[in-house]
Order: C-alpha cells, then structure tokens, then sequence
C-alpha cells in the first residue's frame, strides 16, 4: 500500500499538450495561395494544424477549389441547416413525434464527405443522419415526409427519423455502434465484387466505444477492407463528454494497426480533402481501412428531447457558434476571396430557404401511410406468415 | 453420443428401479434391457435409411425444375446430419457466385465439420476465418446481404449468439421495415448449433430459439435428420428473409440418412406429420423428436418395470407425432387441425418452460381449440434453470417425461 501511495504523489504523466500540437478547429484558417479566379480552379492552403495523423502521411495542404464548387458547397450546407431547423419546428409545432437527432453545426462534414467521394461509393451511418440521406440521392421531402409519418416519405413513413435509405446510402441506424460492422460487411462486398469504390461507415464519439467498432476494425484490417471509419466526434455522446466517456480521445489512434487521421470538420475544405485523401486511401492505394476523425460540433441537443445545456454551457455552444461555425466559416472564405457579394449569398440562402418551406409544404400535405401497410415488408412478398396479430381479434392481419 | 445416453442410460434406469438390490457396480455383463430394445436415433424409424425412402420425403422439390415428382435415376448417399449440412453449403457455393460462408474456425471445417473441406473447394475468399466477434459476424453478414450476397454465417454455438441479438432482432429483421421495402437482407443465412449434448453444460447446451420469437422478419429453422438439414438449409439459405438455421449438434454424427445427392428443398414454415392419430398431439422439434419416438413405442409397448403405470387402455392410442421444423412463424394451420381432431397436445422442447417456444404455441392452441380441448396443453421442456454440467442429462426432456406427460394428457 505505501508503495502505491508513493507512486501517486509522483506526478504521473507530464502534460503533454504542451509539446503536442492540438486541432484546430476554426472554420476560417485557409489561405488563398494564388489569385482567385472565376471560372478556372485556383489553390488555397488548408492551415497545417487542420490535420494530425497517426501511421499515415498528412494530406497535401494545398488544395484546388473552383468557385463553382465552394458556392454549391455555401448552398448545400446552408440547405441542411434549413432542412434541420425545419425538423426542429415541427418537432416542437408536435408534427414530428418519437426521436429526432438534428445535425445543426456538423455540416462541413456531410457536404463535405459527399463532394469527396463518388456516386457510386458507399455510405451508412447512426441516426444523425437526415443531410447524408439527402446528399446521397434523397429528396428534402423525402427526410422531412420521413419525419412526418408520411407516405411521402423515404421508408414510406414506416421508418422515421433514423431509418432512411437510399441506394448507396446505407441509413441510419438507431443502435449504437451496430452500423459499424455492416459497413465493414458492405466494404467486403464491394472488394469480392472487385468495385473501385469504398464504404464510409461513420459512428460518433459516444459509439467509439462499443465493443463491436473494435470488432469491425479488426475484421476490417485482418481483410484490408476498402473501409474509412469515419467518426464524427462532437465532443458529447449524448449528454456525456468525451473526456468523461473515453480513456483515451483521440480516435483518430484507436485503430491499433490502423492509420489514423484527424481533421478539422469545421473547415469544409479540409474536410473535403481529408475525405479524397481517404478514398484515394482505400481505393487507389489499396491500403485497406483508414480511421478518420472529423472534430466537429453540434448546436443541438444530443435529440429533441436534450436541450443540450446541463452538460455544457451555453457559453461554450455560443462561442462554437460565433466563431468556428462551418457555414461563415465558408461564407467568409467566398467573400474574401471576392468570388461573390453578401447580396448574392443572401440569394442562396433565400433559395435554400425557400426549396425547404416548399418541401415541408409538400411532406405534409402528404397523407399517411394506409393501415395495410404496416403488414408489408415485414417478410419477403408471398413468404409471410399466415397471419400477424394486431392489438384486436378484427386486427389480425391475414397474408 | 445420443445412442448411449437413450439406449442404454434409459432401460439401466428402469432396470435399477425394478431391481434395486443388483449392484450398481457389478462387474457381470449387463442383461438385456428389461423392455426390450426402445427406438433410438440409432434405430429410428424417422430416419430415412433406403434410397426409396428418401426420395420420396414429404415436401420435397428438386432445384432444377422445381418438380416435386420423383425422377428415376436420381442418386442418394449415407450421410449424417453434418455431411449433409456441408453438402447443402457445397451445393450453395457452386450454384450461386456471390454466396460466401464464413464464421469462426470455417475455414479448418468448423468444430462440428460442417465446413470441412470447404475452403480447400471453393477458396479462401469464399470460406472463411473471422475473428471470435459474434455481434461482429452477424453484421458483418447483414452489411454483405445487404449488397446481394448470399452470406451463410456461423455462429458457433447457439449460445453464443446472445452477442448478435442485437444485430439479429434490430437490424436484420427490422432492415426491410424500416427502409419500406428498399433494403433488405434477405440473403442472410446464421448457422448454428443448438439444443444439448447431455454433457455441454451452461454454455453449450442450450435452445435460445425462445428468444427469437417476437423478432417479426425473422425466419427460426430447425431440422430433425440428415435430409431435412440438406432441404431445410438450402431452403433457408435461398429464403429472400434472413434465417437462423438452428442444427441440433448431437444429431450432427448420431442420425445418419440415404440423402438425395442432387439440388432439392424443402418448405420453411411448414411442420411436419410424422406419424398420424387421433388420440393426442405430440409436437416437438430438432433433438427431442426421437425421445419422442421412443416414448410413443413405449406407450404402446411398455417395459414390465413401467407397465404397472401405464393403463393398458392407452396402449392402443394413436399418437400424433408433429415435428414443426420452423419456429418462426410457425405452422399454425397444421398444428391446430391436428389439435381439433385429437383434443390433445403435449409440447416437446429443450429449452425452459418460461416463455419458451411452447408457451407461445399453447397459448395460441388453447384460444384457436378451447372447445375441443379434452385435456390441458402439456409441456415438457428443460428445467428453468441453467444447464448445469453434471445434471444435464435430467435437464433434457427425456423418453420417460415425454411417456409421463403423454398418459397423464390421456387420462386427464
């Protein structure tokens, strides 16, 4: 026992952030390298800071970006927050019941995930999910009609705000962790099937730590799967911190024998780079899996229900809020950069506006789905049970 | 392993009873068995030992055409349980391109050899090793089904599949669902050994197939023979919902079948009658079958140190012998018309009574037939407790249980 309490009083590790250099995470850090032109690409430098890695080398830091590009890019992320905050009042307006995660700060990450990746690859995530869905081919109404419980709806209205899918997006999924490993079985599939293309399989930083992630990993690595494990670490998984959940919070290293790389999601250029760095990873160099962590952060509640401030300060929101928020962060890159006026970006933002009041008047002018489909696609057409009971003798529903 | 557990453990039981001043440890050779010889696995008459026999399986439809007529010339091999659930993978893996077996020890033939030669067939990106990651193997498999595949994991032991809950009952079956019709993982087949050995103990003996029966989108199947594991999986494997085929482990050596050689399947969510009466219903699955068997024959044939218990007025009664081979959904239909002719049902299963399968049967038996009902559902099942090591053997219901419930339901 002595022996122990002379060990404590030892100072047991140095601290270390002084001799590590951190992430930093503003979204206004990149530097115009040449003039900015039009029409043609032009380069910017990403700060160096924006990325750490762990057994990999760092993504180049110059990079090209076309107007064309950052101004769509302004418009998607702006439209998400939109489709967001829409979510938002008609889950408070009661429209939208059950559960809802909103993604209000974390749009760096899913625009720019989908501008660095293809069509063709693959993505499958939790249940903050509504953007991937609509990047990856959904419609606006398509999440918000999912919301709703309407036929309109991306399942129909039989699923809900964690359970949309499209052909290359793999849903949402309302377990912890349990997307983890099916993106590691989507990412086997398309190495049997010999495809050019990846799997992206995100997780948040709560989910780091479920048993079956480090079971994907190793499967992952063992199979030199075409697999980037992507968290989107927001430094809360639920209503706990990282710090308070994770002995060890950089999870960009929790991969072992995996390459790790972190990123700073606020920039969405950097991400955008990070994400092309990771394809060419995975499938150009073939290198198997990568880890990929996007520091990020959500405005929001941890769900509709958390009102996000009896674990942080609403301080702290305010202040991520005013000065790394990912969309200004762009906004001031695209009017410093001269490649359009506040008035034309106001434009944009009237649009995006204006596309999610339309697709919310559409979701719900939508009618429900009918009584007879909550007995479809339980089994495959034609293999059902005789019958499935409902609440009622006259309930029970004969196949 | 079954043959010396019923066949010798059961008459020296009664023997001991009728005898008790024999010594136990005697060192003279063991009479003949007091009531004779009882069916066993070994000698069951369930078993389909002449190439006629099993050509002719209820249920039966060849994969070619499709045809359920028996074609001449067609070829059948002495199989057990395992080389006809290997010869099912074998017949999956030529046929169709995207299936892939994999699971833990796959590749070397699995502990109960499954698998065995399988990898060195059909290669190492087909059949394969994974990690010991359950809940890992299971998603894993749903993502690959998810993309086309036909994935047929294995899961060790039933037991451990607890791990995979989760993976099973949240997103297998709910994939459908939940994305209205747009995914599914319909090509997804877990394997894996259940019920007991009679010497497995806690984790290795028991039938969680109970657990599994609110998961709405799940198929739960549960083969009795050779012949019905080779049909039955190839079935589940094509099955467009996900399956969990459950293999009795000890009836994987002990029941031994002619098997068609050629492509076939069988019906999933289809019991079957194996024998046919009008007197009681005996409904069971998987290993229990032929304790089943052996207490029917001894109903009708009861040993002299039992017969004192048995009125002789049932030993003419026609049993109903239903083995129900899916758990989920099951075949209500069968069940309940055999129910309405005999008034009289005993439930045969491994697991424990609480919320087992049977509890779900009786219970819908005895709203669907209240009227014809002449006595109460019986059930006879393993102990609510867990499988302890040393007792295992009185943890299983046996052919004496089995007999014990039969004659109580008849005289009720």
């Amino acid at each position: 026992m002595a022996s122990l309490v002379r060990l404590r009083s030892i100072p047991r590790c140095v601290p270390r952030a002084s001799f590590v250099r951190t992430i930093q995470t503003s979204a206004d850090t990149t530097q115009l390298q040449d003039s900015p032109h039009q029409s043609e690409p032009f380069t910017v430098k990403i700060h160096e800071d924006s990325f750490r890695t762990y057994n990999c080398e760092k993504p180049e830091l110059d990079v090209q970006v076309t107007k064309s590009e950052l101004l769509q890019m302004y418009k998607q992320m702006q439209t998400m927050r939109r489709m967001e905050m829409a979510a938002d009042a008609l889950y408070k307006a009661k429209m939208i019941r059950g559960f809802c995660h909103l993604a209000i700060g974390q749009e760096a990450v899913s625009v720019g995930l989908e501008h660095g990746i293809t069509k063709e690859d693959l993505v499958i995530t939790a249940y903050r999910c509504h953007p991937f869905a609509v990047l990856r081919g959904g419609t606006i109404k398509g999440v918000i009609g999912e919301l709703l419980g309407r036929q309109i709806g991306m399942s129909h209205g039989k699923g809900g705000s964690m359970h949309i899918f499209t052909p290359t997006f793999f849903g949402g999924n309302g377990i912890v962790g349990a997307q983890v490993p099916v993106g590691a079985g989507l990412a086997f599939a398309q190495k049997y099937q010999e495809k050019p293309n990846c799997t992206f399989a995100m997780y948040g930083d709560g989910a780091s730590n479920q048993g079956q992630v480090f079971e994907a990993f190793n499967m992952a690595k063992l199979w030199n799967l075409p697999c980037v494990f992507v968290c989107e670490n927001n430094k809360y998984g639920m209503g706990t911190s990282a710090e308070r959940s994770s002995s060890n919070t950089e999870y960009f290293t929790r991969g072992d024998k995996i390459p790790g790389l972190q990123v700073n999601g606020m920039d969405i250029i950097a991400s955008k780079q990070a994400v092309q760095y990771a394809r060419r990873w995975a499938v150009e160099e073939k290198k198997g899996p990568l880890l990929l962590e996007f520091v990020t952060y959500r405005y929001g509640g941890h769900s509709m229900s958390d009102p996000g401030t009896t674990y942080r300060t609403r301080e702290e929101v305010q202040r991520m809020r005013s000065t790394q928020d990912p969309i200004r962060g762009l906004q001031k890159y695209i009017e410093e950069w001269g490649l359009a006026s506040e008035s034309e970006l106001k434009q944009l933002d009237k649009e995006a506006k204006a596309e999610v009041d339309a697709a919310v008047e559409e979701a719900k002018a939508s009618p429900e789905p009918l009584a007879k489909d909550l007995w479809t696609d339980i089994y495959y057409a034609g293999t059902e049970p005789p019958f499935m009971r409902g609440r009622e003798r006259e309930e029970v529903h004969h196949y | 392993m079954i043959s010396t557990t019923v066949r010798s453990r059961l008459p020296r039981f009664l023997e001991l009873r009728s005898r008790p001043k024999v010594r136990w440890n005697s060192s003279s050779a063991e009479p003949p068995p007091a009531g004779g010889h009882a069916p066993s696995i070994a000698t069951s008459e369930l078993l389909r030992t002449t190439r006629d026999s099993a050509l002719r399986t209820p249920g039966l439809s060849w994969a070619e055409d499709g045809s359920k007529t028996i074609v001449g010339g067609r070829e059948t091999r002495k199989m057990n349980t395992y080389q006809a659930v290997r010869d099912a993978m074998s017949i999956a893996l030529t046929k169709d391109e995207s299936a892939v077996v994999f699971g833990e020890d796959v590749a070397f033939g699995g502990v109960f050899r499954c698998t065995m030669g399988l990898a060195e067939e059909f290669g190492r990106e087909r059949v394969f090793n994974t990690p010991l990651t359950e809940q890992g193997i299971v998603g894993f498999g749903i993502g690959l089904a998810a993309m086309g595949h036909t994935a047929i994991a294995e899961i060790q032991f039933a037991d451990y599949i607890f791990p995979a809950f989760d993976q099973l009952v949240n997103e297998a079956a709910k994939v459908r669902y939940r994305s209205g019709g747009q995914f599914n993982v319909g090509g997804l087949t877990v394997r894996t050994p259940t019920m007991s050995v009679g010497h497995g103990g806690l984790y290795h003996s028991q039938s969680p197939e109970g657990f599994f029966m609110g998961a709405a989108g799940l198929k739960i199947v549960i083969p009795r023979s050779p012949i019905q594991a080779k049909g039955l999986l190839l079935g589940s494997i094509r099955d467009p919902n996900p399956v969990v085929f459950m293999e009795p482990k000890i009836l994987y050596r002990s029941a031994v079948e002619q098997v068609p050689i050629d492509d076939f399947t069988l019906p999933l969510g289809r019991a079957e009658t194996l024998m046919t009466g009008n007197d009681i219903t005996v409904l069971t699955w998987g290993t229990p079958v032929y304790h089943c068997e052996t207490a029917i024959h001894m109903l009708a044939n009861p040993p002299p140190s039992i017969e004192q218990h048995i009125p002789s007025s049932l030993r003419s009664a026609k049993v109903e012998l239903i083995d129900l081979r899916t758990i989920l959904p099951w075949d209500i239909e069968t069940v309940t018309e055999s129910v309405n002719r005999t008034g009289r049902l005993v439930i045969v299963h491994e697991a424990g009574m609480t919320l087992g399968a049977g509890a779900e049967i009786s219970a819908q038996v005895q709203k669907r037939c209240f009227l014809k009902l002449d006595a109460p559902v019986r059930r006879v099942t393993g102990w609510d407790t867990p499988v302890g090591l040393q007792y295992e053997k009185f943890n299983i219901p046996d052919a004496v249980r089995i007999l014990d419930a039969i004659v109580e339901t008849l005289t009720y």
